[in-house]
């Protein structure tokens, strides 16, 4: 796995998506929480059929900056957006205080970096989304929380034990579980928080797997703290430091010849 | 993967925001409705009583003209009974929460130890009046006195001083302790001059707390057996020859104010009725002002104390 | 110091050794002293059930445990006595009921309320209130019942007799109110927050998300929460001491007038009680009727709070 990861970096002619259209882009967006200055003027475009990696040391804001996309800020009080996050193909600013963060929520899905599946059967979880959407047709739901669950490559291993409660899973499947139940609402873009920093290496191989199957069909914004990750899975990655965005290009170039100083001395210093 | 119409999802959030509204208007009035018919309540309380809390009112025995009679008897008698209450359960239940906390071995007599006060603390009042009915007043021979009352209450609220001490114990960090013992400090000497000094404010919060419960408990005082009638004073603790000190009133019958109070209320006049009113908002003022001055502590605890 | 200016000589205990060996001593007495003060506590469970079982046995050697249980009438101070349990038994189901009905969905909504819905401000406002509340105490609320609530009733439902215990119940229920949603309340708050952004992140509103997702991971505390207001409304004396009445009554009618346990050890107790009466013997075993009902309560909330402990 880790070697198929480098191939496609190393692949020369990668077979990407044509010219990559647009799924979302953040125009000079500010966050503050309180009085604290989180985002600073972030401009960045989120590829369909991609995936988009942020990197940058802890605190710079990145967790913030993904939070943004499906409007968690708003379940806390005294969070202050300025302005935009642009949706393709709509063409709406999802921040605008006219947009419904609940529809917002609905289509665009998140995986957190602790597995939080909830205190329920593995089957209740997968199909959580459905219900709040108001899917209730049992036969629809059960095929929805099988593809899901196909689609987060988590079926085989549940199938025969989908009452079980979710918490008797590994913590690699709990993850897993966690994206078949982001998946199962057919999000159009999919948030991924450090989705691996807490699961063993095998785990990790194999949810980085998936995101590279699962960008065929949607677009992906990835927070992770791990170079190679960023280097093996995404096309492009975008590098935060306190709040700003220094640096965002294709990710090969990012990782082969980067522009800025502060960016080389971040990879490298990852890379020894 | 074709997202759904808009259309229809939007209708579904409109229908989720609909019944989310529902639920913060139900909640709203629930709380409202909970808090303003204690509201209500209290209010009654203080108008109905209120024409009858005079000065002769707090110096005036029971008797059996309405207008005459008072409370003298019932808060004296409260009062000792709750010297004894506190002069009891705080030594112990301070003694039992520093063992549990500080001392006690992680094995199954502590376990059983701890699960039975959890269970003590859930045994129904008049449950301790019929202890105490069997124990003090009848095994002990301590008759229906302050005495008997006063123990009664202490064991009644023995587990919530307990607890109290426990949790303020817990709050005091580890490193305090291993500082104390660094410097040479025995146990004892780590627990007595720093942890409980400590945790003080705490403690008091459990002791105020408790002191408020025992204060308005009925029930097991009508168990021993309380007079409801008492027209005369204690011993006074203090006399005018040697030894100076009397521990007569021990062993005298009382009155309380909450079985004052219920007294009153079970008299068919109207005018005793008032008298009970009175004699509520007295009791009524007294335990919320215990316990406000408890919660605040704790608050205060909270804003200060930062280890 | 002699011993310490030899040097030759072996180690012996010098003064210094024996004092702490004293030092040993006090500590170790004084840990006695504490355990001991601890262990107070189970003595104390231990009288109640040693008292309870000694003064009520006598009773059984008049009446047979199967009359206790099955008699349908309560007269043990009459000429005609009967020792049927299920009397008071009906009365306290009853109280308790009507309490509960009140109580839990009120209790419940407010705590979610409180949890889920409500400003970080209006919580901490509200959430004294409840403990102060908490502390009110009993005899007040039986004042509210017999010369407020019922009245009140009286007005909508004429021939409601003064004593009954629908008004004893409801005022308990109030009374229980702030208990449940303060405990449940707890219980919710203690639910992780990155369940409840999961349950967000899927586009759920504030209500799925406490209903489907707060209150099952809750439930056990919630539960708890339930239990511990019944245990409390069983053995609730005043209220419904002073406004349901005191006489035995087979009913669980709660527009009727009717006697709990805990009310007719009230009553049997404002009377002349001498230690052999055939009176004293009853409400021990009134008593010890009552102390395995919350006992059994007792244990199931402790059980359900360890469990909702254990899932975090
Ligand atoms: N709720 C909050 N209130 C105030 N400040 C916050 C809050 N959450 C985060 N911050 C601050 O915002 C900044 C960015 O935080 P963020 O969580 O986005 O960092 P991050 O890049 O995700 O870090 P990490 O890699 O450690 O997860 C940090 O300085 C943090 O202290
Ligand atoms: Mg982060």
């Amino acid at each position: 796995m880790v070697e198929l990861a480098v191939n496609i970096l190393d692949a020369a002619p990668r077979n990407e998506p044509a010219p990559a259209a647009l799924k979302a882009e953040s125009r000079n967006l500010n966050f503050h929480y309180g009085g604290f200055h989180a985002l600073k003027n972030i401009t960045l475009p989120v590829f369909d059929h991609s995936i988009t990696a942020l990197i940058g040391p802890s605190g710079c804001g990145k967790s913030t900056f993904l939070r943004c996309f499906n409007r968690m800020h708003d379940l806390y009080p005294g969070n202050r957006y300025q302005g935009e996050i642009v949706l393709h193909p709509d063409n709406v600013n999802i921040l605008d205080p006219q947009v419904d963060p609940i529809e917002v929520r609905m289509r665009i899905s998140m995986v957190f970096q602790k597995p939080n599946p909830f205190p329920k059967s593995i089957f209740e979880n997968v199909a959580y989304g459905l219900k709040v959407r108001g899917i209730t047709r049992r036969d629809q739901v059960a095929a929805k929380v099988e593809q899901a669950l196909r689609g987060a490559a988590l079926w085989n291993e549940v199938k025969d034990r989908l009452n079980d409660l979710a918490s008797n899973l590994s913590g690699g499947q709990q993850q897993r579980l966690c994206i078949a139940r982001a998946l199962a609402i057919d999000p159009e873009l999919i948030l991924f928080d450090e989705p691996t920093s807490a699961l063993d290496p095998i785990a990790t191989a194999s949810i980085e797997e998936l995101m590279l199957e699962l960008k065929e069909q949607v677009a992906i914004l990835i927070v992770t703290h791990n170079m190679q990750q960023a280097a093996r899975v995404s096309d492009h990655t975008a590098f935060l430091y306190m709040g700003e965005v220094i640096e965002f290009n294709e990710t090969k170039k990012l990782f082969t010849m980067p522009d800025k100083k502060q960016t080389e001395d971040y990879i490298t210093g990852r890379f020894g | 993967m074709t997202p759904a119409p808009t259309h229809d999802l939007r209708q579904l959030i409109a229908r989720h925001r609909l019944w989310e509204q529902a639920f913060t208007i139900l909640g709203l009035l629930a709380l409202l409705i909970g808090l303003l018919v204690l509201l209500g309540l209290f209010l009654q309380l203080a108008v109905t009583g209120a024409p009858r809390l005079t000065p002769e009112f707090f110096t005036a025995f029971p008797s059996r003209l309405a207008e005459k009679a008072g409370i003298l008897s019932a808060w004296v008698g409260s009062l000792l009974v709750m010297l004894v209450t506190a002069c009891t359960a705080i030594p112990l239940g301070v003694a039992a929460g520093v063992y549990l906390e500080e001392y006690a071995p992680k094995n199954w007599l502590t376990a059983i130890i701890e699960i039975n006060v959890m269970n003590l603390a859930g045994v129904p009042s008049i449950i301790y009046g019929l202890l105490a009915l069997g124990l003090f007043v009848y095994q002990f021979g301590f008759g229906q006195s302050i005495l008997s009352a006063g123990l009664t209450l202490a064991l009644l609220i023995l587990p919530i001083v307990i607890v109290a001490t426990r949790e303020a114990l817990r709050a005091v960090p580890g490193s305090i302790r291993e500082a104390a013992y660094a410097l040479g400090a025995t146990r004892w000497q780590m627990v007595s001059q720093h942890v409980v000094p400590y945790s003080a404010g705490g403690v008091m919060t459990g002791v105020i707390i408790g002191l408020s419960r025992a204060i308005g408990e009925t029930a097991p005082i009508i168990t021993i057996g309380a007079l409801t009638f008492i027209a005369f004073l204690p011993t006074p603790p203090v006399t005018g020859e040697f030894p100076f000190l009397s521990f007569q009133w021990l062993k005298d019958p009382f009155t309380v104010l909450p079985i004052q109070m219920f007294n009153w209320t079970s008299r068919p006049e109207e005018a005793f009725q008032l008298n009970a009113a009175a004699a509520g908002v007295v009791l009524l003022v007294m335990t919320l002002t215990m316990n406000a001055v408890a919660i605040w502590l704790r608050y205060r605890i909270r804003r200060t104390i930062k280890w | 110091m002699t011993n310490e200016a030899d040097a030759n000589a072996p180690p012996t205990p010098g003064h210094r050794l024996v004092r702490r060996r004293g030092r040993q001593l006090r500590e170790r007495f004084i840990e006695v002293l504490l355990f001991l003060a601890a262990a107070s506590s189970v003595a104390i469970t231990f009288a109640i059930v040693f008292i309870l079982v000694k003064e009520a046995l006598p009773l059984f050697r008049e009446v047979s445990l199967l009359d206790f249980l099955t008699d349908r009438q309560w007269t043990p101070l009459f000429d005609d006595a009967h020792f049927g349990i299920m009397t008071l038994i009906a009365g306290t189901a009853t109280t308790t009921a009507v309490a509960l009905l009140v109580a839990i969905p009120m209790g419940t909504v407010i705590a979610i309320y409180l949890s889920e819905f409500a400003s970080h401000r209006l919580r901490e406002t509200v959430k004294p209130i409840l403990e102060l509340l908490g502390a009110v105490p009993t005899v007040v609320f039986g004042y509210f019942a017999l010369l407020v609530v019922t009245p009140l009733l009286q007005t909508l439902y004429p021939a409601l007799p003064g004593f009954n215990m629908l008004s004893a119940g409801l005022v308990m229920g109030i009374m229980i109110i702030p208990y449940v949603g303060s405990v449940s309340e707890d219980a919710m708050r203690a639910v992780p927050m990155h369940l409840r952004e999961g349950s967000y992140a899927m586009g759920a509103t504030r209500l799925q998300t406490a209903v489907r997702v707060v209150m099952p991971a809750a439930f056990s505390g919630v539960a708890a929460a339930w239990i511990l207001g019944i245990s409390r409304a069983v053995g609730e004396t005043m209220i419904v001491a002073i406004a349901a009445g005191m006489q035995p009554n087979f009913t669980v009618n709660p527009l009727e007038p009717a006697a709990t346990i805990s009310a007719f050890i009230v009553q049997v107790c404002l009377g002349d009680l001498p230690h052999d009466s055939l009176g004293y013997k009853t409400i021990f075993a009134a008593g010890l009727t009552l102390m395995l009902f919350t006992l059994l309560f007792n244990i199931l909330g402790y059980w359900l709070r360890k469990r909702f402990r254990e899932i975090y």
